[in-house]
């Protein structure tokens, strides 16, 4: 698939926001007043700079209110609600711990369980997509739900969360990785099965439709160089996962927890980059695309 | 409402017969035309006479080699748009309620005045059956020209899909595949049609019609005793011809 830097923008900043609204819904850091303002400002800016970055990539985004309407069968149209619902009921429970010093427990718990629901809606408008076998596996939402917990905690400062559950989306990423190579060629779903002319012979791409490019290869037949990957996947690991693990286990220092961040961010943005890059959609299969895998 | 509706008892689509078409690409421009001038927002051409020509269709024909094992390769012209699938996973995808397939006949269109250009259909599809149209920035597809089959401003001929209408090998047939006693139906059953990635769950409406084999060529032609000389060492005047020039320097050995 294409990797349009507003998803990566998005899916990167708002899982953020989102996982540190979850803990802050918990109580976890229990702040009030001037530090709750400076929590909930930076959870705010990251969560809806990062929904306004996805309206970007809309061909009519004056019309996005209409993306509410259908989340009786659509992830997208619940990712909307959900990520609203969310919003407002954290603004309430936010309020009350600036405005009134009040922690309003119910509120945080409602706010907490539906910003954690928002990630989980972003991460199904993937895993849903029979069409892209890498994303279509467990993997992707229990992915999406690690990191927004595991860099939530990290922007939070609750060491005793971050460690673990930076260290557990580390591990499941690289597996997630090893196993999604294979994923395109496990689904079952070839050029032969594509044209149906498997029955005959070995089907190869002789002449495509069309000289030029299109909607359907600059969106969805994307592919990355093996070397390439592999590089970047270990960038991605090191700032993602090792670097901000080394650092919280450093004696505290508040430029080194900042550090933390920085590394984590750069490391999220790089394995989103690959997630959408290296995404094999079986329409490619149509232009010839994927043969090594398929 | 994106949800699907119950099973229709009419499937109107489309049967395409992989033996005839010729990939004259004629299907193509019949299509582009009549959907530029007529349902939704125009077909657009990006760069239409420069160095890189992009551009939206709603119809393309590929091509392909396919290597039997024991006998010479074959082309197979393949046209591909929208299956107007039964299970369509476009249609459930979609946030804003613009992409629907029609209760009545299981046509899937787009409300193009609902769509909010997210591409997300596009996405499900496994076909490559949608583009959006850069222009226009909304999702465009296959229509079944629903503003020809049932418009009765036209002659009773034209009452079919341009690409149908147009076709000069007659590869491309229309009609209801939810009638088991359609032309289209028993064009199916008799020709062995098949669904395209039948793994993806889609349960396409359209079907294609293989190959036919090809012929083998074992036995010499029933027409070969014919064909064969009547005299090969030739007699009479003739032969002493034969004899005499082969005799001069240069000559037949
Ligand atoms: S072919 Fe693609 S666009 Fe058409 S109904 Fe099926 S999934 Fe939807
Ligand atoms: S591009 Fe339009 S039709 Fe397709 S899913 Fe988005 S809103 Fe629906």
């Amino acid at each position: 698939m294409h990797p349009a830097p507003s998803v990566i923008v998005f899916t990167t900043f708002s899982g953020l926001g989102f996982g540190l609204l979850f803990w802050l819904g918990l109580g976890w850091p229990g702040v009030t007043g001037l530090s709750a303002f400076a929590f909930f400002t930076i959870a705010y800016l990251l969560a809806v700079g990062g929904l306004l970055a996805s309206t970007f990539h809309l061909g009519h985004p004056e019309r996005a209110w209409r993306a509410f309407s259908q989340w009786r069968t659509s992830w997208l149209s619940r990712e909307g609600c959900a990520a609203v619902a969310a919003l407002l009921v954290m603004a309430a429970y936010g309020a009350g711990l600036v405005f009134a010093g009040q922690r309003i427990l119910w509120l945080g718990w409602l706010g907490a369980a539906l910003s954690i629901a928002t990630v989980f809606t972003t991460a199904m408008i993937y895993s849903q997509l029979r069409t892209v076998p890498r994303w279509r596996h467990w993997s992707t939402p229990a992915l999406f739900l690690t990191l927004s917990l595991g860099g939530g905690a990290l922007l939070a400062g609750q060491t005793r969360f971050a460690l673990p559950l930076l260290v557990l989306a580390g591990l499941l990423q690289a597996w997630a990785w090893h196993d999604g190579d294979s994923r395109l060629r496990r689904s079952g779903t070839t050029l032969a099965t594509a044209t149906g002319l498997g029955q005959i012979g070995a089907v190869r791409s002789f002449a495509p439709p069309h000289t030029g490019t299109n909607y359907l290869l600059r969106e969805m037949v994307h592919v990355v160089g093996r070397r390439h990957a592999r590089r970047l996947r270990v960038i991605a690991l090191v700032l993602g996962f090792a670097l901000p693990v080394v650092l919280l286990l450093l004696p505290f220092a508040h430029w080194l927890a900042a550090l933390a961040v920085l590394s984590h961010l750069a490391g999220v943005l790089a394995l989103r980059w690959l997630f959408f890059a290296e995404a094999e959609h079986v329409v490619g299969l149509y232009y010839g695309a994927h043969q090594g895998q398929a | 409402m994106t949800a699907l509706p119950p099973p229709s008892a009419v499937r109107l689509g489309l049967v395409i017969d992989l033996d005839t078409c010729v990939g004259c690409q004629a299907c193509v421009i019949s299509c582009k035309g009549w959907n530029t001038e007529n349902y939704g927002a125009p077909l657009s051409d990006q760069d239409p006479y420069g160095a890189a020509p992009a551009g939206t269709f709603l119809n393309r024909v590929h091509s392909y080699e396919v290597q039997p094992p024991a006998a010479p390769a074959q082309i197979v012209h393949f046209p591909k748009s929208c299956l107007h699938c039964a299970d369509a996973p476009c249609v459930t995808v979609c946030p804003t309620g613009a992409s629907y397939k029609r209760a009545e006949d299981g046509i899937v269109l787009v409300n193009e005045d609902a769509c909010i250009g997210c591409g997300l259909c596009a996405w499900a599809c496994p076909y490559g059956a949608r583009e959006m149209d850069a222009a226009a920035q909304v999702m465009k597809k296959c229509t079944l020209c629903v503003d020809r089959i049932y418009n009765a401003h036209l002659p009773e001929e034209d009452r079919v899909p341009a690409c149908v209408r147009t076709c000069p090998s007659g590869a491309r047939h229309f009609g209801d595949l939810g009638d088991p006693d359609s032309a289209v139906s028993r064009l199916v059953e008799a020709r062995g049609g098949f669904d395209l990635m039948p793994e993806q769950a889609t349960r396409p409406t359209n079907k294609y019609l293989p190959p036919r084999l090809r012929d083998h060529v074992e036995a010499p032609s029933v027409l070969a005793p014919y064909l064969t000389p009547v005299a090969d060492t030739p007699k009479g005047f003739l032969g002493w011809l034969d004899r005499a020039l082969g005799a001069l320097p240069g000559g037949a050995e």
